[in-house]
């Protein structure tokens, strides 16, 4: 029979719930967040995974065993891509590495691996495009602002990229889709979210005083942009490639000043 | 600060410098001590513009007035439209400072027109990219141009402040040198170059041997550019030239820049010619091949072959002339010959080694790990089972020409119509 396991939603939980899987010795089974849409099936039996700290870090080690601390990342990582049904493909290939004992994560000729990796890669290409895209504004309050729409989830990879980089300033990057953003107070690198209200189309960011000097240095880097460009080289089809329209509406190079 | 004076300077320095084509920011690992910035060892493209170039750096000349005449050159002293113009060192310093805050850049590579002297400019360059690090406690990174005439001491201390320096061949030959740029010649260039990789290998081997406190001296290597089609070479003066240079200096990238006309002369290629943008292409393919793809230049091209075939890309171009060597077996194969297999790329010849390990490859495997199988397929077998291939290699090239559409059969048009 069916079991649709719910969890909590969090890489943890899912951890926990693999635990379930095996010690309930569930052949047929499919893990779902607890928000996440129904599944019909009539035959199915639905069970809550409740969530049990110990349960997850068995799971855990036991993968980190198996799969290295970077294989273990790697099943997080997938994650981020906020997939529907990723946990089918995690699970599939938890159960391939159990079997094996083997990390099988290189493994391209099994379907579920090569989805994972191929999930991997567009998770780590959006990541690489906003350490790239990220445009920060300086407002007068001496903070850095900057908004982005990343198709994944990608905040949590980003931290320490930026927190190492710009080390000596105070910034802020609010992921506008998800309603939450990283702060670095030039200490230390916090979740913050701006209440419902507030956030609503990034008001009370958009709303930021800027600096007196902002707009000259906006104004100077489109200058560059435009200058920078060699006119008998133009290659709309390559620069639409590498730089998709998606991404221009927070690039201060492609819009009007501020 | 007077901001439309800034602009300006911006926009005519930033102009007179988008020639230059390298805008690597990688190869470097250098953290950030307690200020703004490190480098990203993989480097990282910030924007591109309509031309389908990257901007990872804020890639500008400090002054483009020089005392040079390169027939080649926009900044060349003879040509009276363009304005001329230099910034301050604190100019540099603060347009580098604010774009880097923002994210726009990885950092700054600066070049210069000749100014004065060949000291006096180097030691403007210099003092800049140390203003940077000391001063505002910069850690980003740095690409410093070297002037030729320079002497060894100014160039010596630019490169412990600099990831990257790089000293411009300007032209694939010495016979092209002479009639383009009487007042340069290569022996005189490359000696810098020397000089570069002499502070390279001191570095590493202090760094080795723990023997001081090593300063960092240019951690992503030198590089270098010619420009091509503006003078008679051929692709195998090209790649004998880039060969040299990758192996008497150690060089990390040899750049072409396909010649851009942008003034008149009789000695230069007439104004409306379009850019060499299919022979840059394949030059690349070939410095690809060369670095990361095993071959040796003169597989590529020789006396029997100096020009690339436009057409095809040159590593199909390898396997056409040396048919022997396959079909490969992906299977069984080492990665050196998996590697020059048409259709399999650096990555997809390590995930073969990769997946192999787990069972046979077969056709259908070899498609869904990203294989190009419509070239591949007849250069390949996976134990019996493979594509009939009784081609000789003329229909074997003309099935695989019309089998896609290249992306620069529009160029063809307008370059074969010449003929």
């Amino acid at each position: 029979m069916l079991t649709i396991l719910r969890y909590n939603g969090n890489f943890d939980g899912f951890l926990a719930a693999i635990f379930d899987v095996y010690d309930l010795k569930l052949q047929d089974a499919i893990i779902r967040r607890e928000d996440g849409e129904e599944v019909a099936n009539l035959f199915a039996q639905e069970i809550y995974s409740s969530y049990d700290e110990k349960k997850a870090e068995r799971v855990q080690l036991r993968l980190q065993k198996i799969l290295g601390k970077r294989g273990l990342r790697e099943l997080w990582m997938s994650f981020l891509g906020e997939e529907k049904g990723i946990e089918d493909t995690l699970l599939s290939v938890i159960r391939y590495a159990l079997k094996t004992q083997k990390n099988v994560l290189g493994d391209y000729g099994h379907p579920d691996v090569l989805h994972l990796r191929d999930t991997l890669k567009k998770i780590g290409r959006e990541s690489h495009r906003m350490k790239a895209f990220v445009r920060f504004k300086l407002g007068d309050d001496g903070i850095y602002y900057s908004l982005i729409e990343p198709d994944f989830d990608v905040l949590p990879l980003l931290e320490y990229h930026f927190k190492t980089r710009f080390a000596d300033q105070r910034w802020l990057i609010y992921d506008l889709k998800r309603k939450y953003g990283i702060y670095y107070d030039l200490k230390e690198v916090q979740i913050v979210n701006i209440s419902e209200s507030e956030s609503k189309n990034g008001l009370a960011l958009r709303e930021i005083r800027f600096d007196d000097d902002e707009l000259h240095f906006q104004r100077l880097w489109k200058s560059y942009f435009t200058h920078t460009t060699i006119e008998s080289r133009l290659n709309k089809k390559l620069h639409l490639q590498l730089l998709p329209r998606r991404y221009w509406k927070y690039l201060s190079e492609k819009n009007p000043l501020l | 600060m007077n901001w439309d004076r800034l602009q300006e300077k911006l926009s005519i320095l930033s102009d007179a410098a988008k020639y230059d084509v390298s805008c690597s920011s990688s190869g470097s690992k250098r953290t950030n001590k307690g200020g703004l910035g490190n480098a990203s060892f993989s480097g990282i493209c910030h924007t591109y513009t309509p031309d389908g170039r990257c901007v990872s750096l804020l890639k500008i000349l400090l002054t483009n007035h020089c005392i040079y005449d390169c027939l080649y050159c926009v900044s060349r002293k003879s040509n009276a439209e363009v304005k001329r113009t230099a910034f301050s060192v604190g100019e540099v310093v603060s347009l580098t400072m604010n774009f880097y805050r923002r994210n726009y850049i990885e950092g700054l590579f600066l070049s210069s027109g000749v100014m004065k002297s060949p000291d006096y400019t180097m030691e403007r360059l210099t003092k800049i990219a140390k203003k940077l690090r000391e001063e505002e406690r910069f850690h980003g990174y740095i690409h410093l141009k070297t002037i030729p005439g320079a002497s060894p001491e100014l160039i010596h201390e630019a490169g412990l402040y600099a990831d990257r320096l790089s000293v411009n061949i300007e032209l694939p030959t010495q016979k092209g040198l002479e009639l383009l740029a009487p007042d340069k010649n290569h022996k005189e260039m490359v000696k810098p170059m020397d000089e570069i990789k002499q502070g390279i290998v001191q570095y590493k081997d202090d760094k080795k041997n723990k023997l001081v406190k090593s300063m960092k001296f240019a951690p992503a290597g030198q590089s270098s550019q010619m420009i091509i089609g503006a003078t008679q070479e051929s692709d195998l003066d090209i790649v004998k030239t880039a060969t040299a240079l990758y192996k008497k200096f150690d060089l990390k990238r040899v750049y072409y820049s396909g010649y851009v006309p942008v003034l008149s002369d009789e000695k230069l290629p007439a104004l409306n010619t379009s850019v060499p943008l299919v022979r840059e292409n394949r030059l690349y393919q070939t410095d690809w091949l060369m670095r990361f793809y095993e071959f040796e230049p003169y597989e590529i091209v020789n006396a029997d072959f100096p020009n690339l075939d436009l057409e095809i890309d040159p590593k199909l171009a390898w396997a056409l002339r040396n048919r022997e060597h396959f079909p490969v077996d992906v299977n069984t194969a080492d990665y050196h010959m998996i590697l020059r297999i048409p259709g399999i790329g650096v990555r997809g010849a390590k995930k073969i080694i990769v997946a192999r390990r787990y069972g046979r490859l077969t056709y259908e495997k070899l498609r869904k790990l990203g294989i190009a199988m419509n070239r591949a397929k007849y250069f390949i077998h996976c134990g019996k089972y493979y594509v009939s291939n009784d081609y000789d290699s003329l229909q074997l090239r003309n099935l695989i020409l019309h089998s896609g559409k290249s992306k620069y059969t529009k160029q063809f048009d307008g370059q074969l119509s010449l003929f």
